[in-house]
């Protein structure tokens, strides 16, 4: 189910050249955003939670999936050069899982380990704010890469449909209406991170069963749909 | 039988690079001008998906929609309960749908210009008679317009439906005449930034990334920035911290100089003075991306 030319070659289209840089910028601006705020307010673990709920899991943490998931994917198909890669004799599941791999990893280091370090910067832990959003944002990694790696393969305007979702959905109805929050990944993993510290300083709408049932479901249910859309794949030119 | 004719080429017609024997063309010519404005009108329809297929239609139209509905929305609401004033001013508008707009922005400014990168397009440009400066002015205009479109559009239909209900005529007009100001300048703020990104990636899904990332991550920290300086009770830093986002940027010229609600943390939002800073940054950023543009496009693709 792993193929590991196809992460290689994956690994080089996320992070080849400059894309790395501009990828580290997000997470390098949230440390720097920290430092500034502890030497500023000093160690206080409701701002703490407010920057990293706030800064880096509603915004960091999609930004960055929908780069690396849609990047895994969206670009090949774009320029046409995934007809080489379709003519090797692959599964187009296994394709897709190692690329879902490979964008789940990407994803993880430049959201998940940033938050983790932001986290130490702000508060040293303190009741365990750094690691519950450590646990939310590895969490939502898994979901957004997937989610996003299968709008890849669905949609030629993935990216902004990705970022529709992050921003209007979650951010904007998610704020106004209560109701989509149950269908937001980011409530979802919060859900997890709340079991996992027991804090109140972290909650979720969501409870944890319909948050880890939704969660295994759609990310197996997208994964296994992008697969699928990988099978019958036709290539169109531009527009 | 094709005799090879002696190959005459007319006195001071230097756009001929060669000459196979195909019929010349003699009819007018219609010049630099003309080729500016097709390339902003043709940028321009091309931002609403005017003139393109049906599957690009759909975003920047769905956008404009969502623009526009909550601002009916409230003109209804304000002329079932024969309000005195509108909910929400005109500068502040713009700053409600701000994630709207950075959608907008993000996903058309790629459409200007990153596919002409990637297609190579531009030498194609370069070798009709217009020049690098006549591309960036086309390409710049086109793209403020478009958001010109869609940020004044709701501010209309906001003030039609204040003068319907018979609100304060000299009132609406002057905050009408404000707003007005306020998305002008938002739209050259955020075109120039668009673009500035866009024009340095060919990929398209890239630079829509960039371009959100930049509207959006920038606008998040200095607002978390704002309000935690406000709860520390350094408020005399808040309005100097906006000036580090372009969101914030527009928010703080409209309430310091064009007499809008403070749109920032804490009870007094800019002065005059900072109002006039906030200004000066504005179009200090407007001229830089330009600037930008022009130096990006010297070299490009030739």
């Amino acid at each position: 189910m792993y193929d590991p030319t196809v992460a290689r070659l994956t690994y080089r289209a996320l992070l080849g050249r400059r894309r790395a840089l501009i990828l580290g910028a997000l997470p390098l601006l949230l440390i720097v955003i920290s430092v500034v705020v502890r030497a500023l307010a000093g160690a206080d673990d409701q701002t703490a939670a407010d920057l990293l709920g706030g800064l880096a899991l509603a915004t960091m943490v999609p930004l960055i999936g929908v780069i690396a998931g849609t990047g895994a994917i969206g670009p090949e198909i774009d320029d046409g050069s995934v007809v080489y890669l379709l003519s090797k004799p692959i599964k187009r599941p296994t394709i897709i899982f190692t690329k879902l791999i490979v964008a789940i990893a990407v994803t993880m280091v430049f959201s998940a380990l940033p938050t983790l370090i932001a986290g130490f910067v702000l508060n040293g832990n303190g009741q365990q704010i750094a690691v519950a959003y450590t646990v939310a944002a590895l969490v939502a990694s898994i979901t957004y890469a997937a989610l996003f790696l299968l709008l890849g393969t669905v949609s030629r305007h993935a990216v902004v449909f990705g970022l529709v979702y992050a921003l209007v959905w979650e951010a904007l109805f998610g704020s106004l209406v209560p109701g989509a929050r149950t269908l937001s990944v980011q409530q979802w993993s919060l859900a997890v991170a709340h079991k996992v510290t027991g804090g109140d300083l972290v909650t979720s709408d969501v409870s944890l069963t319909t948050a880890t049932v939704l969660l295994v479901v759609v990310t197996v249910l997208a994964t296994w749909y992008a697969g699928q859309k990988l099978r019958s794949l036709t290539l169109a030119g531009e527009e | 039988m094709a005799v090879e004719q002696p190959l005459a080429t007319p006195a001071g017609d230097q756009s001929r690079i060669h000459d196979i024997g195909y019929r010349g063309y003699d009819g007018p010519r219609l010049g630099r001008g003309y080729a500016r404005l097709s390339l902003y009108s043709q940028t321009l329809r091309g931002s609403y998906g005017l003139g393109r297929s049906v599957k690009s239609k759909v975003l920047p139209m769905l956008l404009f929609a969502v623009m526009c509905v909550p601002a009916a929305i409230m003109v209804a609401v304000a002329v079932a309960t024969k309000a005195h004033d509108l909910p929400v001013s005109y500068t502040r508008y713009a700053i409600i749908m701000q994630a709207v707009i950075s959608l907008y922005v993000a996903s058309q400014a790629p459409q200007a210009v990153s596919r002409d990168l990637r297609f190579k397009t531009i030498p194609l440009y370069f070798s009709r008679p217009i020049e690098t400066a006549d591309y960036v002015r086309a390409k710049f205009a086109a793209l403020a317009s478009a958001m010109f479109i869609l940020t004044g559009a709701p501010l209309l239909v906001l003030y039609l439906g204040a003068l319907l209900s018979k609100m304060d005529f000299a009132h609406q007009s002057k905050g009408f005449g404000q707003g007005l100001v306020s998305v002008a300048l938002l739209s050259l703020l955020f075109a120039g930034i668009g673009l500035v990104i866009a024009s340095v990636t060919p990929r398209r899904g890239f630079g829509i990334a960039a371009v959100i990332a930049v509207l959006t991550i920038s606008y998040g920290a200095v607002s978390t920035l704002q309000a935690i300086a406000d709860a520390q009770g350094s408020s005399g830093a808040v309005p100097w911290i906006g000036l580090f986002s372009p969101v914030t940027l527009i928010g703080g010229l409209s309430s310091g100089l064009l007499g809008g609600t403070n749109t920032f943390p804490g009870s007094d939002g800019p002065t005059h003075g900072q109002g006039a800073v906030y200004l000066l940054v504005i179009l200090g950023l407007v001229a830089a991306t330009y600037g930008l543009l022009l130096r990006r496009y010297k070299k490009v693709g030739l």
